[in-house]
C-alpha cells in the first residue's frame, strides 16, 4: 500500500489534533460547561468492559463534578452499569453513550457504595432494575436531600433537574461471590471501611475488577463515612480477586496493585499520626497545620481532602484519650 | 467655576446631615473583612475602650466548615500584648453573634472550641489588655451553611440526657503550638441546643470554671449558644495545675457541672 503526500499530511493533521485533545485533557476539565457536555467517553478495557472516565479533581462546576469512574459491562444479554455519576445530565449523557456503543439494552444499575456520584444520574435509569446492598440503600435514603443540597450548591447548573432515584432492589452478595448477569460472571466481594458498605465487582473473564471507593489512585481518599481500620482490613483482602485492571472510583484506571499501596500508606499514616496528635494533646487546627508527606500533598483534592479528612475522622482519635473525670460535689 | 454662594451653602448641609448615616453604612476603618455586622457587634458586645484590629491576636480555623456544626478554631495571643482581661468570640455572619467569652486568669492567653457556623463568615476573637484597649484578630471560615439551626446528633436520637454534664478530659505536656507546659482538653457532654430548632429551646451550658487542688481559680469562660454540642475545650497553662483540675458549671436551665480531674 502507498501512501501518497495528501495521505501524509491527513495522518499529522489526525496525529497534531490527538496531541492537542491530549493536552487538553491533561491541563483541564474534561467537560464543556458552555454546552452542559460532560463529553463523556468509553474507553474499552477489555472486550464488553468499559470505563468512563472522569477528572482526578474535586468537585467543581468547571470539571461539571464529573470526578468519578464510571462502567458499564455488555454482557451478551444486556449491559450492566457501575454506578451512574453526579447528575441527571450526566445519567442521561452515560445511559446515551451506552446506548452509541453497543446494541444491547441496559439491563440492570448496581451502586458500589452510597456515595452522591454513584447513584445521582439514576434519572435516567429509571426504568430497569438498580441494584445495591441494603445497607447502601438504607444510607442512600437518609443522606440524599443533603446530597442533593450540597451538590446543587458545588456544582451548579450542571445539578439542573437532578433528584435522588434510589435503589429499588437488594443485591444480596451470592455465597462464594459468584453472580451471574446475563452471560456474564462475576466476582462481588462485599466489605466496609470506605463506608458501611463496599462492593467490589469483577468480571471473571477479564479480571477488569471495580473497586469503587476503597482504592483511591493518586488522589487523597474521601471519608466522610470511612472507618479506617475497617477500611485497612479490606484493602488485605483485594489482592486475593487476582484483578488485572483495577478501576477505582477516583484517579486513573491502573493495572498493577499502586493504587491499593497508595491507599494503604495514606490511611495507615492517618491512623499512626493521628493517634499520636490525639495523645499529645493536639488540637485540631494544629492537625490541619502538621506536615504532610510529599507524595500525599501532590495527590489530586490534597487542599480540600486532607481538611475534610482531620474533621471526619480526628475526633474519634482524640476521643480515646480523654478520659471520663470524677463527679464532685 | 464658582459655584453661587448658596448652592455651596446647601451643599454644606447635605454634607453634614448625611455624614452620622454614612458612618453607619460604612465598615469600621482597619477592618480586615469590610464587615458592616461588625459595626453593630462592636457597639453591642464591646464597649467603648479603644479598639484596633492587630494581627497579634491569632486566630485559626478551618478555611471551611467540613462538619458546619463542629468548627474548630483556636486563639492565641501574643505575650508583646502585655496581660489580657478577656477574650470575646464573635462571628459576624452567624444568627447568634457571639459564641463565648474567656478569662484567662493563670492561664496562657490561648484556648481552643469548636462552634456552630450558619454560613461563611470572619470568626473574630477581641481581647481586651489590662491597659483597657480591645485587639481584634480573626480569620474567615466559609461554610455549606446549617450549622445553628440542625439538632445535633444527641437531641436528633434522645440520648443526650444520658451523659448531660459528664466531663472527660485530660493534661497533657507536649502538645504543639501552645508555649505553656500542660494544656488541659476538655469535653463537656451537653446537647447546646441553640434555640433556633424548631421546638427545641436554647439549652446550653453558660458557665466554666477552672479551679485547682487549693480551689484557686484558674479560668474561667463564659458560653453561648452557638459552642457545639458536647464541646471540647482546651487550655494552655505555664505550669501544670497544683493538685490536679476541678470544673465546675452550669447551665441556662441550671443543672451543675462539678467534675475532677487528678
Amino acid at each position: 500500500m502507498k501512501i501518497g503526500v495528501r495521505g501524509l499530511l491527513t495522518i499529522a493533521t489526525v496525529v497534531v489534533l490527538l496531541l492537542a485533545a491530549a493536552a487538553v485533557l491533561a491541563a483541564g476539565p474534561r467537560a464543556d460547561v458552555t454546552r452542559w457536555d460532560y463529553r463523556l467517553q468509553a474507553r474499552a478495557l477489555a472486550p464488553g468492559v468499559y470505563v468512563v472516565e472522569g477528572d482526578n479533581d474535586d468537585f467543581s462546576v468547571a470539571n461539571g463534578c464529573n470526578i468519578i469512574n464510571t462502567g458499564f459491562v455488555v454482557t451478551g444479554d444486556g449491559v450492566l452499569v457501575v454506578n451512574t455519576g453526579p447528575s441527571r445530565r450526566y445519567g442521561e449523557q452515560l445511559r446515551a453513550l451506552i446506548a452509541r456503543t453497543t446494541a444491547q439494552p441496559v439491563k440492570q444499575v448496581v451502586h458500589l457504595n452510597l456515595h452522591p456520584d454513584y447513584f445521582l444520574g439514576n434519572q435516567a435509569f429509571a426504568d430497569v432494575p438498580r441494584l445495591a446492598t441494603a445497607v447502601t440503600r438504607a444510607g442512600m435514603a437518609r443522606e440524599a436531600a443533603a446530597y442533593e443540597s450540597n451538590l446543587y450548591r458545588m456544582c451548579g447548573d450542571w445539578m439542573l433537574g437532578t433528584e435522588a432515584l434510589l435503589p429499588d432492589t437488594d443485591l444480596a452478595v451470592p455465597a462464594g461471590g459468584r453472580w451471574t448477569v446475563g452471560g456474564r460472571e462475576f466476582d462481588l466481594l462485599a466489605l466496609d471501611g470506605h463506608t458501611a458498605s463496599d462492593l467490589v465487582l469483577l468480571d471473571r473473564t477479564s479480571g477488569v475488577a471495580f473497586v469503587g471507593g476503597l482504592v483511591f489512585a493518586q488522589r487523597v481518599p474521601t471519608t466522610p463515612h470511612a472507618d479506617v481500620a475497617a477500611w485497612l482490613r479490606s484493602l488485605q483482602r483485594l489482592p486475593a480477586l487476582g484483578a488485572t485492571t483495577v478501576v477505582p472510583s477516583h484517579g486513573p484506571v491502573h493495572a498493577d496493585g499502586s493504587g491499593l499501596a497508595q491507599t494503604r500508606r495514606y490511611l495507615e499514616w492517618i491512623d499512626r499520626e493521628f493517634t499520636r496528635y490525639a495523645a499529645e494533646g493536639w488540637e485540631m487546627n494544629d492537625v490541619l497545620r502538621a506536615p504532610v508527606p510529599p507524595e500525599f500533598r501532590q495527590w489530586a483534592a490534597f487542599a480540600t481532602e486532607y481538611v475534610r479528612n482531620v474533621a471526619h475522622l480526628y475526633p474519634r482519635y482524640e476521643r480515646t484519650h480523654l478520659l471520663r473525670t470524677t463527679p464532685a460535689r | 467655576m464658582h459655584s453661587p454662594p448658596r448652592r455651596r451653602l446647601i451643599a454644606a448641609l447635605c454634607v453634614c446631615a448625611a455624614a452620622p448615616a454614612r458612618a453607619q453604612d460604612r465598615p469600621e476603618p482597619g477592618d480586615p473583612y469590610q464587615s458592616l455586622p461588625f459595626v453593630d457587634m462592636h457597639k453591642e458586645y464591646l464597649d467603648t475602650r479603644p479598639l484596633g484590629f492587630d494581627p497579634r491576636v491569632q486566630v485559626q480555623g478551618p478555611a471551611f466548615a467540613e462538619d458546619p456544626m463542629n468548627v474548630p478554631i483556636s486563639v492565641r495571643v501574643d505575650p508583646a500584648l502585655g496581660p489580657i482581661e478577656k477574650v470575646v468570640v464573635l462571628v459576624d455572619r452567624n444568627p447568634i453573634r457571639r459564641v463565648l467569652e474567656y478569662w484567662p486568669l493563670q492561664a496562657l492567653p490561648a484556648l481552643s472550641f469548636r462552634f456552630k457556623l450558619e454560613q461563611a463568615s470572619p470568626v473574630r476573637a477581641a481581647v481586651l489588655t489590662r491597659a483597657g484597649r480591645w485587639h481584634v484578630g480573626g480569620t474567615l471560615v466559609d461554610s455549606a451553611g446549617g450549622g445553628c439551626t440542625v439538632p445535633g446528633a444527641t437531641r436528633k436520637d434522645g440520648s443526650w440526657t444520658q451523659t448531660l454534664g459528664d466531663v472527660s478530659g485530660r493534661l497533657f505536656s507536649r502538645a504543639p503550638g501552645s508555649d505553656g507546659a500542660a494544656r488541659l482538653r476538655l469535653q463537656v457532654m451537653h446537647p447546646m441546643d441553640t434555640g433556633l430548632v424548631a421546638g427545641v429551646p436554647a439549652f446550653y451550658v453558660n458557665r466554666l470554671s477552672l479551679r485547682d487542688g487549693q480551689g484557686r481559680e484558674l479560668a474561667r469562660l463564659q458560653a453561648y449558644e452557638p459552642v457545639s454540642e458536647n464541646p471540647v475545650f482546651s487550655f494552655d497553662f505555664a505550669q501544670p495545675p497544683d493538685g490536679g483540675v476541678r470544673i465546675v458549671g452550669t447551665d441556662n436551665n441550671g443543672n451543675r457541672i462539678a467534675s475532677e480531674l487528678r
